[in-house]
């Protein structure tokens, strides 16, 4: 353990600054039926899904905050004080050179791409995919990929869309997935025709605009038979600008023989909460694998989930957690088999810093009549300092006969004698921590795609950085 | 002359002196063994000289080249030239040798200035190939799940690749078989040179006939109470600590 008095401040506020702004659209404060007219008005919703708000509007209003199992601080939310809805409006003139040093200096440490630091830090509204990516968007659409925003899926692709949406996760899942079918805005649809093998991973930059920073965004993705796509969403680069409430819905469906892969690396300011649902559909022969990043928030409250409705069908979730001081991630999995010959992958590895705490949920669900099922689930918690805490609540329902469970879980910590060791090679006592923190992730590290391992390990070097006594 | 000097050093750990007026002087070139029995202080002045935080320097000092390092961090004292091989070297999971090495290299160079890979790996290889390690040693973990000769060897690795001016060897013969024992001792050897300035700690002789040292030093609580050749160790093989014990008239510490 190191030093007690050593309490790694992280500085969250790194890179996070805001600009005033005026939007055309703007919702006001508070929620009613009136709200949600506004933005179906707004969005030029079709009938059907301005029904789907209002009914998911009631849903929210009737259910309770989950606060039985999940942490108190949820009530310190004021849903009346948050606006739902903002767009667009009148961009103020800003320049590059009007960021802050620290701002530019911290996207140049992270690696970030010079055309995605201007979006990012809210010079150029629109990031300018179309001249980075287009080769790969043009091939993509050749292929017949469809690769739009979820306004533009419901309006111009009704037809797939309404057959999944809100599917894999009704609007009644929990509270934040009611509260997110109510006020959706932003957030991507994709479809991928059968035996398309998307070669390239999709980026959320692909297609970026302010909605896709919203606090309420909603992604849908279907790859049909022995298709497959990889997708990534968010950046480690920390947020500017963020609202204190971001509650996204993220729907996966793999058809048969499909193999769809989800990406997240976030890193959130710390006075956000962040409470997300997501969750995969695999059919026969279908692999989901969720690869989830959670660094920063106030409270992240996000189990990836997989339901493997088909034979032979397998999820898979890996996750990270960096629970700086003051912050908490309340992260895990969800596995439900509901097929024969069903396997199921989670491992999870969390941080904890300072006042951090990271808790690890996992559920895993195989019923009785199922036969030949199989989950592994590995939980390793790392403590940085003798005020950091970790919780494991694992949740296992294993019946019947040849189903195999798996679970694995352990605690360690840094120690003083490590982090002397290193220093005794010549390392800082931050760069020792760093260097520490990146072996413990490694393994699960080096499953992610290369510039994102390559950001992932920069930023815990910053993290890092000037935070030791 | 450059050389690390110890002068009249006091250290406490929680309330309790342990070494009590040491002094020593070890220039470049020259290796210096320290021998005492247990308990006398030895790995504890090993530590101190690195910096660990547990021990308090009440007193004393010591110089690098006329600097003094006890106001140094212990990693200022690393990039300095002062490496110490750990009695307990600890496992680092997850990092690679080769990249913990790589970072420890990187440190030492000027700001901005990045490490080129081409370079560092030729200079790791040929440094396993002086020392005879197979080239897939450094894809492993750093000492996790080493037998103690590999945490060893892994520490005579890290001396070469850092080419250190001073080296504190702390026990670096504790666990070893005799086969363990002669690979460490070539590897040291093959460091030796006039640049380098090594201080030996060992509580046995048998490291001694394979490092040859310049001088010997006898350790007893806190405090170096008999130096001599290298014949020295032998005469303490032969005779044990408490001839050094009896012949020294101390009362204060009886």
């Amino acid at each position: 353990m190191v030093k007690e008095n050593a309490t790694l401040d992280i500085e969250r506020n790194l890179g996070n600054f805001a600009y005033p702004e005026t939007h055309t659209h703007d919702a006001g404060v508070g929620l009613s039926e009136k709200t949600i007219h506004y933005i179906s008005d707004v969005k030029e919703d079709p009938d059907w899904v301005r029904e789907f708000r209002l009914k998911a509007l009631r849903t929210f209003l009737s259910k309770p905050l989950p606060t039985h199992w999940a942490s108190k601080d949820l009530e310190a939310i004021v849903f009346d004080n948050i606006r739902y809805y903002l767009s667009g409006g009148t961009q103020p003139k800003r320049s590059w050179e009007d960021v802050p040093d620290d701002v530019k200096r911290t996207f140049e440490r992270l690696g970030i791409p010079e055309q995605e630091r201007k979006f990012l830090a809210g010079v150029e509204a629109q990031f300018d995919s179309e001249a980075v990516y287009s080769n790969i968007k043009k091939a993509v659409g050749e292929q017949g990929v469809i690769f739009v925003g979820s306004a533009d899926g419901l309006k111009h692709h009704p037809e797939i869309f309404r057959k999944w949406f809100g599917k894999v996760i009704p609007t009644g899942d929990n509270k934040f997935s009611a509260l997110n079918s109510a006020v959706f805005s932003g957030g991507s649809f994709i479809y991928v025709p059968p035996g398309v093998k998307v070669k390239h991973p999709l980026q959320a930059y692909f297609r970026i605009n302010a909605e896709n920073f919203g606090q309420f965004e909603r992604t849908l993705i279907i790859v049909d038979e022995g298709a497959e796509l990889t997708y990534m969403e968010g950046c480690t680069a920390p947020k500017f600008n963020t609202a204190t409430l971001h509650s996204a819905v993220v729907e996966l469906v793999a058809m048969k023989g499909a193999k769809l892969q989800y990406i997240t690396v976030q890193n959130w300011s710390n006075n956000v909460f962040n409470l997300v649902t997501k969750r995969g559909l695999a059919h026969e022969e279908a692999e989901v694998k969720w690869i989830d990043c959670n660094i920063g928030s106030r409270l992240t409250m996000k189990y990836p989930g997989v339901v493997m409705k088909g034979r032979k069908a397998r999820g898979e979730v890996l996750s990270i957690a960096l629970a700086g001081d003051g912050q908490h991630q309340d992260t895990g999995a969800k596995m439900v088999h509901a097929a024969d010959e069903t396997t199921s992958n989670i491992i999870s590895k969390s941080i904890s810093i300072g006042t951090g705490r990271a808790t690890y949920r996992g559920l895993v669900h195989i019923p009785k009549h199922l036969k030949n099922c199989k989950n592994n689930t590995e939980c390793d918690a790392l403590l940085i300092n003798a005020t950091s805490r970790t919780d494991t609540y694992p949740a296992i329902t294993v019946r019947g006969t040849g189903n195999s469970v798996q679970h694995e879980a352990s605690v360690s910590q840094v120690s003083a004698e490590q982090i002397f060791y290193m220093q005794q090679r010549g390392l800082t006592e931050a760069q020792a921590m760093s260097l520490s923190v990146n072996g413990f992730v490694n393994d699960l590290v080096r499953q992610f795609p290369m510039e994102y391992s390559v950001e992932l390990k920069r930023l815990i070097e910053l993290e890092m950085e000037g935070s030791v006594g | 002359m450059d050389q690390l000097v110890i002068q009249d050093l006091h250290v406490s750990i929680a309330g309790q002196e342990i070494i009590r007026g040491l002094s020593l002087a070890v220039p470049t070139g020259e290796v210096h063994a320290i021998m005492g029995p247990n308990g006398s202080g030895k790995s504890t002045l090993a530590k101190v000289l690195a910096g660990h935080p547990d021990y308090v320097v009440t007193s004393g000092s010591v110089l690098m080249d006329g600097e003094n390092v006890l106001e140094f961090e212990p990693d200022e004292r690393a990039r300095r030239g002062l490496f110490m091989a750990f009695q307990y070297p600890s496992e680092i999971p997850g990092v690679t040798i080769a990249n913990f090495l790589r970072a420890a290299v990187q440190a030492r160079l000027p700001e901005g200035e990045e490490l080129e890979a081409t370079d560092y790996y030729a200079q790791l290889y040929k440094k396993m190939d002086l020392l005879g390690m197979d080239r897939s040693f450094t894809s492993r973990s750093v000492n996790e799940g080493f037998s103690g000769g590999e945490k060893k060897r892994n520490e005579i690795l890290q001396m070469a690749m850092l080419d250190p001016k001073y080296a504190v060897l702390d026990e670096t013969d504790s666990g070893l078989d005799i086969d363990a024992l002669r690979v460490v001792a070539h590897g040291v050897n093959s460091l030796r040179g006039p640049n380098l300035g090594v201080l030996l700690i060992t509580h046995y002789q048998r490291l001694l006939n394979y490092i040859v040292p310049d001088h010997v030093h006898v350790m007893v609580r806190g405090r170096i109470e008999l130096s001599g050749g290298k014949d020295l160790a032998l005469q303490l093989e032969e005779k044990g600590y408490d001839w050094v014990r009896d012949d020294v008239s101390e009362p204060a510490l009886a």
